[in-house]
This record gives C-alpha cells, sequence and structure tokens, in this order.
C-alpha cells in the first residue's frame, strides 16, 4: 500500500507502469526494480510485488542498476527516482549510465521539490517558480533531456503523471528499447508544489503541456497495419521485433534526430512549453553488454567450471 | 687508469643491499628489474622495492635490492652500494651508505667535494660520455645509460653474464634490434668496471639453489588472478594508485582465460566507474543478482564508498573489496606505503557497522585470500575487505609458485532455489536465521516465490519496513551475532611460539618479513618474543588465545595511532596495559632494523 500523500503524483506513475507491465507479460521474478531515496524511491515497492527490488543510496541507484544488470542481462530493471536523487545528488551517476546505455527504463517522478525533507527546491525548478511561502527560484534548472542528449542518451522522453494514456505506450516501448530510456515524468507534489507559482503543479502542466509526438507501441506479434491509422506515422522496428509508432505533432518533428530535437526543444523551452511525448529514439547504439561483448547467457548463469582456468594454467603464471 | 682495488674487512656474499637513485621517468625501472630478475635467477633470495614518486617525470625515484642468502629481504636501512644517478638526491643518497660501502656515480661530472665521505669507496662510470659516443638520439642515450650502469653492476656484483644474456633474450624476443642495443650497452658497462675496478666487489652474489619453485610475483596481479580462479565476473572499479594493477591485471586474464571458445564471448564483465561511489553500487548490485562481484581501491576510494558499504551490511550484500593501501589521511602519498585503513574498513560507514578484514601479507597470501573473501562475502552476506598494500601491491616478490586445488569448490552461501522456494509456505529475507545467523537469499530472476524488497532503511527480522525500536534492534543484534559468528571462518593467524616466551611480538600484512628477521635479531641480543601475525578480523579464539597467553605483547604496525593494536583493546578482553606499539609510517616498506630499535627501547635497552 502507497504511504504516499493522496493524490501524488507518483501514484498515477505506479499505476501507469503497472499497466504496462500488465500488457507486456514480463513475468514478475524477470523483473528487477530499483529507487534512490526520497519519495520516488517508495514507488518502487508499490509495483510488481513478484519482482525483486532494491531501494539502495540517495543517488545511487544507476550504479547498483548497473552492476544488476551487469550481472544478469536478462532482468528487466526498471529504476524509479526522483528530481533529486537524478538531478542533485546522483546527477554524475546518471550521466554515466546514459553513456554506458545500460538496459533498463529509468523514469523520473520530477516535482521540482524536495517533499521528504519539507519543501526545498530541486535542481530541476524553474526559475521563477515560487514555494509554497512565496520565495522564487533563481537558479538554472537542469533539464534530463537536454542532459541526455548531451551525453548520448538513446531514449528520450517527457510524461506527464496526469496523462496516463500518454505514459503506458511510451513505457512499453522503453521496455523494449535495446539500450536506457529515461522518461521524465512531471509528477505534482500536492503536499510542497502544487500551489500557485508553481511550475510543477497539476494546474501548470496541464496548461503548459504541449505533445511533440503521439506514441503507439505495438509488440512482435501484432500485425501492425490493422487498427491504427498510417497517415503521418513513423515506425520504427525495435530490436525484439516489436515496432514502435509515432506521430509528430508539429510538423517535421523527427525523433530520431538529435540536433533538430535538440534545436524543437531549445525554442520550446523559451516559449515555456512543458514538451511531452516520446522525443528522441535511437534504436541503433549498443548497449552495455554489446559494447563489453559479453556472453549472452547471464553472467549469472555461467557455471564455475567455465569461469576457473584450473591449476594447470598457473604453470604460465609468474617470473620464473 | 690502474684497477682500483678494495678491501673491505667482511665478505658479504649474498647479503648485502644496494639503492638505486634515478630521476623518474627516465627509464630506469626496466634496468633494475633485470638486475633483481638476474639475482633471482641464480638461485638468491632476494627482494626488489621500487619507492617512486607519485609523479610521470622529473621527480626522484629508488630501487632498492636486498639479497639475503636466509631470506631476509624486507627493506634495508643502510646500503653497501648505492648507484647515484641523480644530482638532486646525491646528498640524501651518500649519506645512507654503510660505512666501508661503495657509492656508484657517473664520472662524466665531476663528484662535488662536499659529497666525498671518507669511508666510502667511490666508483666513477663516465655513463653518459659512453652512451653519447655509442648511441644516437637523446632518448636511445638516456635509456641505455640505465642499461650501461647495469652492465657496470652485473660485473661489480658478479652476476652471471649468461643469466643475463638469457633474460635480454627472453625479453627482446622478436625484437632483435632491441636485444643487440640493449646488449651492447650492457657490455660498454660491463667492460669499463672490469677494466678499471677490482671486480667483483666483497659484496656479491655467488650461484644458489635456494628459488626453485619459486615465482616473482607483485600481490596485485596475484589478487586478480585469485578473482579469476574465485570464479568473480563483475569487477567495477575506479583507477587509483596503488591498486590500478589489480584491475588492469584482472581484465589482462580475463582476456586469457574467460572467453568463451565456442562464441567468442567474454564470461565477464569490467566497469571503469566515473567515481568509487559508483564502484561499489556496481559492485553491490552485481552482487544483489547473484554473480561474484569486487572492487579494487585505495584509501580515499574506501572513504567515497562509506555510504554503500553501511548499506551492504545492514542489507545484507556480499561484497568483496580489494584496499591496496597507500599513505593517509587525504590524497597523503599516493605511491608510499602504510596500513593506516584497518579502522576506517573494520568500522566502515554510519552507524553500528562490523566488517570482515582479511590481511595477506605477500602475493601468494592476495592470491589464495581472493576465493577465502569470495566465500566469506557470500556465506556471512556481507562486504570483506582484503587489506593488502602498496609494497606488496606493486612490487615484484619472490613468492612459492602460486598453488592452487581443482577440488575448490566455491561457498556461495544460503540462497534458495526455485524448487526450494516452493517448498516453503512463505519466504521472508532475513528469517529463519541459520546458527551462524545467517539467513537464506534470493536472487532476482529465479522466481517470484522469492521476491522481496531490499533497503537500508529501519526493517523487521523478516525485511519489512519498521520504525519500532524493539523491531529494529532484533536486526542489529543479529548482525552482530552474524559478525562473531564469522571470526572462527577467518584464516587463523600465524603464530610461531618456539622461544616460548612471555613477551610476543605480533603484526599483520606486510610487516612480515621485517619483523621475523628483527625477532631472530632480538634473539642474537638475548631478547627471545614469541611471534603472532594476524590474518582476519573478527578475530578468532586462536588470536585471542594467543593474546591472553603472553603478559608483554609488541604490535608493530605502520600506521601513526596504533589501528591493529586499538582493534584488539575494542574487539578482545585483552588488557590494554599489555600491548606496546612499534609504528612506522613513514611511508616506506618496514625494516627490521626498525622493529629491534623499537623493541629494545620498549624494553628499556
Amino acid at each position: 500500500m502507497s504511504t504516499l500523500c493522496a493524490g501524488c503524483g507518483h501514484d498515477s506513475v505506479t499505476a501507469a507502469i503497472t499497466h504496462a507491465l500488465w500488457e507486456s507479460d514480463t513475468p514478475p521474478h524477470m523483473i528487477a526494480k530499483l529507487s534512490g531515496i526520497g519519495c520516488s524511491a517508495k514507488t518502487a515497492a508499490y509495483f510488481a510485488r513478484g519482482a525483486h527490488g532494491f531501494n539502495g543510496c540517495h543517488g545511487r541507484m544507476p550504479p547498483i542498476a548497473t552492476g544488476a544488470s551487469a550481472a544478469n542481462r536478462d532482468l528487466l530493471c526498471i529504476g524509479i527516482s526522483g528530481d533529486g536523487d537524478s538531478l542533485s545528488i546522483g546527477l554524475g551517476h546518471l550521466a554515466h549510465l546514459v553513456r554506458r546505455n545500460v538496459r533498463m527504463v529509468y523514469v523520473i517522478e520530477n516535482n521540482g521539490v524536495y517533499g521528504l525533507t519539507k519543501g526545498q527546491f530541486s535542481a530541476s525548478a524553474d526559475v521563477g517558480s515560487t514555494t509554497k511561502r512565496g520565495e522564487a527560484n533563481h537558479l538554472q534548472p537542469i533539464d534530463p533531456i537536454f542532459l541526455g542528449l548531451s551525453v548520448g542518451a538513446t531514449f528520450l522522453a517527457r510524461g506527464f503523471s496526469g496523462d496516463k494514456r500518454q505514459l503506458v505506450p511510451i513505457f512499453r516501448a522503453a521496455m523494449a528499447h535495446r539500450g536506457l530510456a529515461i522518461i521524465d515524468v512531471i509528477s505534482p507534489c500536492v503536499t510542497f508544489n502544487d500551489h500557485e507559482g508553481s511550475t510543477k503543479s497539476y494546474l501548470f502542466t496541464r496548461q503548459h503541456d504541449v505533445q511533440m509526438t503521439v506514441t503507439d507501441f505495438v509488440p512482435p506479434a501484432e500485425e501492425i497495419s490493422v487498427t491504427i491509422p498510417t497517415e503521418g506515422v513513423v515506425s520504427i522496428p525495435m530490436h525484439d521485433g516489436a515496432t514502435l509508432r509515432f506521430r509528430s505533432v508539429p510538423e517535421g518533428y523527427d525523433p530520431t534526430d538529435r540536433i533538430a530535437v535538440m534545436e524543437h526543444l531549445m525554442s520550446a523551452r523559451g516559449r515555456g512549453e512543458i514538451v511531452t511525448g516520446l522525443l528522441y529514439v535511437d534504436e541503433q547504439s549498443s548497449d552495455l553488454h554489446e559494447l563489453g561483448n559479453t556472453t549472452e547467457k547471464p553472467l549469472t548463469q555461467v557455471p564455475y567450471e567455465q569461469l576457473c582456468p584450473g591449476s594447470a594454467a598457473l604453470a604460465g603464471v609468474g617470473f620464473r | 687508469m690502474a684497477a682500483q682495488h678494495f678491501s673491505q674487512p667482511r665478505s658479504k656474499v649474498n647479503d648485502f643491499a644496494l639503492k638505486l637513485a634515478n630521476v623518474n621517468g627516465t627509464g630506469s625501472s626496466s634496468a633494475n628489474n633485470l638486475l633483481m630478475r638476474s639475482i633471482f635467477r641464480m638461485g638468491v633470495p632476494v627482494s626488489g622495492k621500487n619507492l617512486f614518486p607519485s609523479n610521470i617525470q622529473g621527480l626522484p625515484t629508488w630501487y632498492e635490492i636486498r639479497v639475503n642468502k636466509d631470506g631476509h629481504v624486507a627493506r634495508a636501512r643502510t646500503y653497501d652500494l648505492m648507484v647515484a644517478m641523480n644530482g638532486q638526491t646525491y646528498a640524501r643518497d651518500i649519506a645512507e651508505v654503510a660505512s666501508g660501502g661503495f657509492t656508484m656515480y657517473d664520472s662524466s661530472w665531476p663528484l662535488d667535494r662536499d659529497l666525498i665521505r671518507e669511508d666510502v669507496t667511490y666508483l666513477g662510470v663516465p655513463l653518459a660520455e659512453m652512451c653519447n659516443d655509442e648511441f644516437r638520439g637523446p632518448r636511445e642515450r638516456i635509456l641505455m645509460k640505465n642499461i650501461a650502469c647495469a652492465g657496470a653492476l652485473v660485473a661489480m656484483l658478479g652476476i652471471d653474464m649468461e643469466v643475463i644474456a638469457q633474460l635480454l633474450t627472453e625479453q627482446f624476443a622478436g625484437k632483435d634490434r632491441l636485444r643487440e642495443s640493449n646488449q651492447r650497452a650492457l657490455r660498454l658497462g660491463h667492460d669499463f668496471a672490469t677494466s678499471h675496478f677490482d671486480y667483483p666487489l666483497p659484496c656479491r652474489v655467488e650461484t644458489m639453489d635456494a628459488t626453485r619453485g619459486s615465482i616473482l610475483i607483485d600481490g596485485n596481479t596475484a589478487a586478480a588472478l585469485g578473482c579469476v580462479y574465485a570464479g568473480a565476473t563483475v569487477a567495477a572499479w575506479y583507477p587509483i594508485t596503488p591498486s590500478t594493477s589489480l584491475m588492469d591485471a584482472f581484465a589482462k586474464y580475463c582476456a586469457k582465460f574467460r572467453i568463451d571458445p565456442e562464441t567468442g564471448r567474454n564470461n565477464y564483465l569490467v566497469l571503469q566507474a566515473e567515481d568509487e561511489l559508483a564502484a561499489i553500487g556496481m559492485v553491490l548490485g552485481a552482487s544483489w543478482a547473484g554473480a561474484r562481484a569486487f572492487t579494487s581501491t585505495s584509501g580515499p576510494g574506501i572513504s567515497l564508498m562509506q555510504e554503500l558499504l553501511g548499506m551492504g551490511y545492514y542489507a545484507e550484500i556480499p561484497a568483496v573489496i580489494f584496499d591496496v593501501q597507500r599513505v593517509g589521511p587525504s590524497t597523503g602519498m599516493p605511491t608510499r606505503v602504510q596500513q593506516a585503513d584497518i579502522l576506517a574498513c573494520a568500522y566502515a560507514s554510519h552507524g553500528d557497522t562490523k566488517h570482515v578484514l582479511l590481511f595477506p601479507a605477500n602475493p601468494a597470501e592476495c592470491f589464495e585470500m581472493a576465493a577465502t573473501a569470495f566465500d566469506l562475502a557470500e556465506r556471512f552476506q556481507t562486504p570483506v575487505f582484503v587489506l593488502s598494500d602498496l609494497d606488496i601491491g606493486m612490487n615484484d616478490w619472490v613468492s612459492p609458485a602460486l598453488a592452487w586445488d581443482d577440488s575448490y569448490v566455491p561457498d556461495r552461501g544460503r540462497v534458495l532455489d526455485a524448487g526450494e522456494l516452493r517448498e516453503l509456505e512463505v519466504y521472508h529475507r532475513y528469517e529463519p536465521a541459520d546458527s551462524e545467523s545467517v539467513a537464506a537469499r534470493t536472487l532476482p530472476g529465479v522466481s517470484e516465490l522469492g521476491a522481496y524488497f531490499t533497503r537500508g532503511s529501519g526493517h523487521t527480522i523478516e525485511g519489512g519496513y519498521t520504525e519500532y525500536p524493539e523491531e529494529y534492534q532484533a536486526v542489529l543484534d543479529r548482525l552482530a551475532r552474524k559478525h562473531t559468528a564469522a571470526a572462527e571462518h577467518t584464516p587463523a593467524p600465524l603464530v610461531d611460539q618456539r622461544a616460548n616466551s612471555s613477551l610476543a611480538i605480533v603484526t599483520l600484512g606486510s610487516c612480515e618479513l621485517a619483523v621475523q628477521e628483527a625477532i631472530e635479531l632480538l634473539a642474537d641480543r638475548g631478547i627471545t618474543a614469541d611471534y603472532m601475525r594476524v590474518r582476519g578480523f573478527p578475530f578468532g579464539a586462536g588470536v585471542r588465545a594467543f593474546l591472553e597467553a603472553h603478559d608483554r605483547i609488541v604490535v608493530v604496525e605502520q600506521n601513526r595511532d596504533a589501528q591493529l593494536r586499538t582493534l584488539f583493546t575494542l574487539e578482545t578482553p585483552v588488557p590494554k596495559e599489555k600491548l606496546e606499539s612499534v609504528l612506522a609510517y613513514g611511508g616506506y616498506p618496514l625494516s627490521a632494523e626498525d622493529v629491534v630499535d623499537g623493541v629494545t627501547k620498549i624494553l628499556g635497552g
């Protein structure tokens, strides 16, 4: 049972993840749920009860997930983080997780505020956004989408906890992505950051939400052409045979063109828009295990006999 | 010039020390290695210690060779022969020559009169001049100067030219031009020495048969191999002196032994992390998922890992950490040795924590203790530290050839598989615990019946969240019992009670050779002492019994604050008054003389 505040955006994100997992048919024991510290970190306890969970230290979820994924590449790692966890104390780890392209779903439940310590600004707070008491933030925000674009992310999306319809197909595509999928979800904090003057409130987000793409995820077994109109729709084949389909809302928005995406998002930011949808995708880059040329079988399943060279191999060791 | 004749009263055949003073970055290390290896090949016990600076080029660097037929090859404090090739350190170097000893210098330039000592014989070899005539290009001239110097030393020390020739053939296999120029340089120095000096010196090498079955190996290489043999598949690290060569060696041996012959794929993954926080995080994640995972680091890395080490302890996740200790605090002296992380590792992290430590004393133990560390980490589901140091890790040691027992079966600890889980009514992560206070864990990817939520926050004996005092304390108390239970599984101390003395000298790690030699030297002076080297923490019954059985105990260690002694007072019933300290913490490896001086002072001698 969730111990978050009534109306917390995070519970809606949990619901969307649960929905996507249910649709995807992933056996629970093949899921590893990982989190750091904060309100977001608790949510890993609220879905997929048949999965192992790891509620680690503040900001350190990315390396822990990297280790888990390194050991068992068959696990579907789902990391749940927050803006404090990912953009302040764990920012360095997140950047390097991106560089390694660790295959996992990385959700940032972004509310611009520290909830458990009662309302301090986080690193994602916009300039001019105010606290409950009316103090304005003067520091520039860190946007995980821009960060991801600059360090080579292969899947970037933004959603809003209040729009489950948009989130579910994005989560499904993220689960099928070969590499790291970052989903930045604006998830308002009803207790500390849902007032007038906040740029991470339900109202502000609804008023400024601009969808860049409408995404649909088609699992491997299904026929693509039957139900969905194809007008203006681009299909991207995913590594496991699934298809990621999207329709651009602003004409010409191409989520596979890193530079164009950067330009689009920069100008949208200038207009004060909160852009949502699948924003960038690259299905071609190698992931952690491809880069490491690791064996296809999870390392945890390689028998010890194949790992130990045996006493005879010591004959050539050392200077004699 | 007529041959220079020397008279030195005492023969120092196979019993001497020499020191080579050089400038860092001039390629002296291969010449140094050549000398050390040739002495080893002649069957004579030898050590080579590299006292190098934290620098790439320009600062002073030394290499010390101690030759001793009885195997006493701890660092010497004075030298029978100083090879003074660094003008910056002449004064300091010449001061370290034993009375009646020798100094070899480059006589291409005159020696400063102030540096002449009446009781030292000077051997001038015009190395720069000879090499400038013989070789072209500044780089080759500098490199070959070192080899020519080695050639002169070969003559003066009586090193077998055939052994040297064979070493060069091995070293430069397939590189004929390099071998030829090395041989030419070697001959140049050799011939100068034989035609100008009375050779060999009284301190010289004669062939023995004391290194048969031994190898030269450094502790970091041995530790890395130990990890390969123990079945480690995930390694995460951040580069740091002096542990870097451990992970380099792991990657090297994995590339040799861990490629799947059918697919060409790697049965391992080395992760160069963004920092040490990430490195230990990766290790915990991989161990939690069921791999044998480890990191290698040094003091500053241990400091950075603190928070997650506490999580590993409290959430009961195996991890193996190799700490190749260097001089602290802070950046300290990165290329110098200390044993000053003992307490930082024993109680790493905030809150009540206690860890399992292993103390290897030499490369062979680095190799063996790798498997021990993984076994203990998985059996007790907790981080285990292997506290090596720079002297063990980075210097070549004469070691018994590494041996592996092919019947070894990894102790993976209590891990439930899907079948075992099906037979349980319900699974709880931390309950029930066995007689060693360890509960069975499960791995992700096996069965949803074994699912649990790992947390560093307060939890009940079953693993659920709690903030109730009695529930929290129950877990903390079990962890203390678990740590106590580990005491009988850490390696037993090495004990020598032949002296049957009430006085004991206790030490750990790389102090061993110096302390053992000191015990002999003290015995010559009529002071007899028993000996114990501790090899693990928590301390087992063997350690406690030894401490109890002796009235006066001198603890020898390489740190300022007597950390091992402190650990004894905290973790055993030994009365504090029984314990005294000999401490060396300047950053150079320990010498027997340091111990003799310290013990003598304590005894009021």
